[in-house]
């Protein structure tokens, strides 16, 4: 069965195809069938063929299939090779799976887009980049997918383009993802130069022999590699896109900007371990962004009134998370928590489209409540997403995931007493966002009327995404408890087995931590949204913290740093460079020509006997110096 | 009896046509007078070529004279063509109110 891997890319591909040539001619029914149907089938092959792949798994758990070669250039040849191994697999079930419940919900969600076809033209194209980025077997045809995926994230924030605001947040989001995108394709080029090859299994196999460790030009190439990743994956310093990335639709946050492309650069890493292992600089670099991302978005999402807002600096905090993963040597366990994420994370971003649809766009937190009894599968779908978002101990998905990375967090190679300080602080934030986004949309007293309530085409994928994100946790759990290790088993062929320090405390102690740190979360949330709303409005009175709520509100002032520092003064020097000194030479010498010809046409004044007389006097002056000579 | 004038003076004769076939096209207002100006300069550089091959015993001088007869034969045809359309234009043969063509 595994030969029909390429079916898994090829039907979306398929799709966008024919919704991009022949849309526009298309019915609306049948842009549906064509645009949900070719995720839905690719998501069926992905089942059957990983199914097939995991029952009979080849020695090397890999499995490669050479479609045909891209160019070749002396001895270098780029190949379009699709490979499967778990990890890719992992991954191609997400996007394919949750693909396809977020294509389903949008059939409904956007029906009354007049762009429907422009829509699923660009989700399927969307798809197709990203599995593209997930099973190519080479570096060159992965920044194709990269490049591919980041071209529809802009098409696609930028959806509504008639109004100004997006197709700004499109551009932000395109140019700041170039920024790392650059110093990514340096960080190949890099490679490159140094192994001579860009098939990643090559680079793998050969890391050790190619680069000393912890040389200084592995770590400049890790370095270069994680930028990349830093700007798809909006880590700090390059955060400052996704939170205005929301200007899209619902269904495009839940898929782009929290489920799949802005995993990417946890995929990369993961997938260019054999690199980031052998420095152990990067890997520091990377948990200690990761640690600061998670608790600087995490507070940030803590002051913000737009519910898709919040939920856009959650996705920050939590890939925060799968990055301290990373650098303190987890791999398994990013890559658990990715998958866990994908599930709840595009629960609430579709749960929070379908709130925010049927209370007529309304945006703003603070102006819905008392949802609870008004849109019940809406709130029990959300609970359940919340849940896992704050990792509610025994019961979420969310908890599993997230205390493994607490716990390796200090535990393993790479961690230490203040990485696990600032995770269990951001688990402790994430509860009290989490509690306070829930009470502000479904508890209080209604402010907002409720629209039409969502149909079934957009509840289904609610609850069974909702049961995702409670059950998915079970596939793997603690090795104090239940020591079921499933998903971690399966990876092991691909990732390394996490390195663990000596003398390590008890396990117990930390899941009674990270679970004491989200029940008082909750109990913040609970106390000063529901049980003494009034002291939120003390708390506001204070000067010091007003100003500190302003600050935390506005992304801690990235947004305005960045203009200050880089967009202002590029816009002065292109401004001064507008009439620059190369220019003056060209206009000048157009200029002068433009004289000369002015001085030459008076010669031409019509009359014969001048013209006559210039001739004879050209022909005695040719002749006298013809003669003096 | 044969009588023989020297190259020098011929030339000379020629030089003194060309010259005032030159000044005739300049002063000249009208275009007829100009075309016959025209011709006495091609008559005059004829007379130049057939001085000079009989100076040298050459037939090539008179053929050169030849062909000059036969341009000038069209010339004149295709001038005074030209000067029927201008004067049918223009009503008038005046050079000075011929400029139209100015820069």
């Amino acid at each position: 069965m595994d030969k029909y891997l390429w079916l898994i890319p090829a039907l979306p591909l398929g799709g966008f195809l024919i919704l991009a040539l022949a849309g526009k001619q298309l019915t609306r029914a049948s842009v549906a069938i064509v645009g949900a149907g070719s995720i839905c089938l690719s998501a069926l092959v992905t089942i059957i063929v990983g199914g097939a792949f995991l029952a009979g798994m080849p020695a090397n758990a890999v499995y490669t299939q050479t479609l045909w070669t891209w160019f070749e250039v002396g001895e270098f040849s780029a190949k379009i090779t699709l490979t499967l191994d778990v990890l890719s697999l992992v991954f191609v079930f997400v996007i394919t799976f949750i693909g396809a419940l977020i294509h389903i919900y949008s059939t409904a969600f956007m029906e009354a887009d007049r762009d429907y076809a422009r829509f699923f033209a660009s989700m399927n194209l969307f798809v197709f980049s990203m599995l593209v980025l997930v099973l190519a077997d080479n570096l060159l045809l992965m920044y194709l997918g990269w490049e591919g995926v980041g071209l529809c994230s802009y098409l696609l924030i930028g959806f509504w383009y008639e109004q100004p605001a997006n197709g700004n947040a499109a551009r932000k989001a395109f140019t700041v993802t170039r920024i790392g995108d650059a110093a990514m394709a340096i960080g190949l080029f890099m490679v490159f130069q140094q192994a001579g090859t860009l098939v990643i299994s090559d680079i793998g196999a050969n890391a050790t022999t190619i680069w000393q460790p912890d040389s200084t030009v592995v770590t400049i190439t890790a370095l270069l590699l994680l930028a990349g990743g830093l700007g798809k994956s909006a880590q700090l310093p390059l955060q400052t896109w996704l939170p205005d990335a929301m200007a899209g639709p619902s269904p495009v946050s839940a898929l782009i900007h929290a489920a799949t492309m802005v995993t990417a650069g946890v995929y990369l890493v993961a997938r260019m371990h054999a690199i980031f292992a052998l420095s152990e600089t990067a890997r520091l670099v990377i948990a200690v962004i990761g640690a600061a991302t998670l608790l600087l978005a995490g507070l940030t999402a803590l002051t913000q009134y737009d519910i898709k807002r919040v939920l856009a600096y959650s996705t920050i905090s939590q890939i925060g998370y799968m990055f301290l993963a990373l650098g303190v040597g987890a791999w398994t366990a990013a890559i658990f928590h990715f998958m866990v994420h994908a599930f709840f994370k595009a629960l609430l971003f579709l749960a929070a489209g379908a709130i925010i649809e049927s209370l007529h766009h309304e945006h703003n937190m603070f102006k819905m409540g008392g949802l609870k009894d008004k849109m019940p599968v809406v709130f029990w779908t959300f609970l359940a997403g919340a849940l896992s978002l704050a990792a509610v101990p025994l019961i979420s998905a969310g908890f599993y995931s997230k205390d493994q990375i607490l716990w390796y967090s200090w535990t393993a190679n790479g961690g230490s007493p203040v990485l696990w300080m600032v995770a269990l602080s951001g688990a402790l934030i994430t509860a009290a966002y989490t509690t306070r986004m829930m009470i502000l949309t479904f508890w209080g007293e209604s402010h907002t009327p409720v629209g039409h309530l969502p149909g079934r085409r957009m509840t289904m994928p609610l609850v069974v995404l909702a049961v995702f994100s409670v059950f998915a946790g079970f596939i793997e759990l603690p090795h104090n408890f239940g020591h079921f290790t499933l998903f971690s088993d399966l990876l092991h062929p691909v990732l390394p087995e996490t390195v663990m320090r000596d003398n390590i405390p008890s396990e117990w102690l930390f899941q009674l931590l990270a679970a004491l740190a989200t029940l008082s979360g909750i109990f913040l949330g609970y106390h000063y949204y529901y049980q003494q709303p009034a002291r939120i409005e003390n708390l506001r009175r204070n000067g010091l913290l007003a100003s500190l709520h302003r600050f935390w509100f506005s992304g801690w002032g990235f947004d305005a740093l960045y203009d200050r520092v880089l967009v202002k003064p590029f816009i002065f020097i292109s401004k001064v460079n507008k009439s620059d000194v190369t220019d003056r030479l060209y206009t000048g010498i157009a200029a002068a020509t433009g004289e000369m010809y002015k001085l030459l046409s008076r010669t031409q004044s019509g009359s014969l006997r001048w013209y006559i007389m210039g001739l004879v006097v050209g022909a005695i002056l040719i002749l006298g110096i013809q003669i003096m000579l | 009896m044969k009588t023989t004038v020297s190259i020098e003076v011929v030339v000379l004769l020629a030089g003194l046509l060309f010259a005032l076939g030159i000044v005739g096209v300049i002063i000249r207002k009208n275009i007829i007078f100009m075309l016959l100006s025209v011709e006495i300069m091609l008559n005059a550089s004829g007379l130049a070529f057939v001085a000079a091959g009989s100076r040298w015993g050459q037939p090539d001088g008179q053929v050169m004279f030849v062909f000059i007869l036969a341009m000038a034969a069209a010339e004149v045809s295709i001038g005074l063509a030209l000067i029927l359309q201008i004067y049918h234009q223009h009503k008038s043969l005046d050079i000075d109110n011929l400029r139209e063509m100015n820069g």
